[in-house]
């Protein structure tokens, strides 16, 4: 567990959970980004506005903390390109099927104490720890 | 309070607390997701500490004469069935989120890097949701 860094995982995630409530208190939306931004890709029916605000504002946060402390902000893809859009596209068909990633369903279904959501996230960690036990334990890695 | 502008002033929120965790990094999230490897239990921190602020709004929102700031009424989901499209969508998420470490949030953040491997999972979840949008037609609308 030498990677595990506590304290910045606890003040990013009351970050999160602050986003998701200026959201909810704000604007009376929930901060689900899949959903968010799945329903930029609808027909235009006037709420198209907000959704946009927030993904600029997404990229405007984490930019900013970019500038700020640019040997933090790491992307590492540890996957080759071909797993990648694979990946891509199997997370925008299931979080739409599923109505929800790890915000809508993960921060705030379990925040608002839905059983629903409470079920998805439990799906998605054990499809997601399975999966990557497969493909670095069993086959080496993709 | 425009809704615009609390969409705003929330994904900045919600992106600086991203980049903060380090959640924006695919090999640390897949670090979490490897039990059987050298175990980082960061994201687990993440939650925790995210979902509590929420289930603080969600009790205040629920209050009787609770009202979004920018007018108008709560936009809250009102689907409570544990169904098949929600056991499977959630399933086949969390085999994307194992492949490459990244949901959509992180991914979109992934783009400031500017790497090409970000425009390609980018590209590829907006058409996985537009191969959903297209498959769900002539259904009845559900949300």
């Amino acid at each position: 567990m030498e990677n595990f860094t506590p304290l910045s995982a606890l003040v990013g995630g009351l970050l999160i959970g602050l986003g998701a409530a200026v959201l909810l208190l704000g604007g009376g939306r929930i901060a689900g980004i899949s959903g968010i931004v799945g329903g930029m890709i609808k027909p235009p029916s006037g709420d198209h506005l907000w959704r946009a605000c927030f993904v600029v504002g997404l990229l405007i946060g984490a930019g900013g903390y970019a500038l700020f402390a640019p040997d933090k902000f790491v992307v590492q893809f540890d996957t080759t390109a071909g797993t990648v859009a694979a990946a891509g596209l199997i997370v925008g068909y299931g979080t739409q099927l599923g109505h929800g990633c790890t915000s809508g369903h993960g921060v705030c279904g379990i925040g608002r104490l839905s059983l629903r959501s409470v079920v998805a996230t439990a799906l998605f960690v054990a499809a997601a720890m399975i999966t990557v036990f497969i493909t670095r334990h069993m086959m080496g890695g993709l | 309070m425009p809704l615009a502008l609390a969409a705003l002033a929330a994904g900045i929120l919600f992106g600086l607390g991203l980049a903060v965790s380090q959640m924006t990094n695919p090999a640390k999230v897949l670090a979490f997701l490897d039990v059987a490897g050298d175990w980082d239990p960061s994201l687990a921190v993440v939650m925790a500490g995210a979902v509590t602020v929420a289930f603080i709004a969600f009790r205040i929102a629920a209050g009787r004469s609770a009202a979004p700031l920018a007018g108008g009424s709560f936009d809250l989901p009102t689907r409570r069935a544990i169904d098949t499209p929600l056991v499977m969508g959630a399933t086949v998420f969390g085999v994307g989120w194992g492949l490459a470490g990244l949901c959509p949030g992180p991914a979109l953040t992934a783009l400031l890097s500017g790497q090409r491997k970000a425009f390609l999972f980018v590209g590829a979840m907006l058409a996985g949701m537009v191969v959903y949008r297209f498959m769900s037609r002539g259904r009845p609308a559900e949300d």
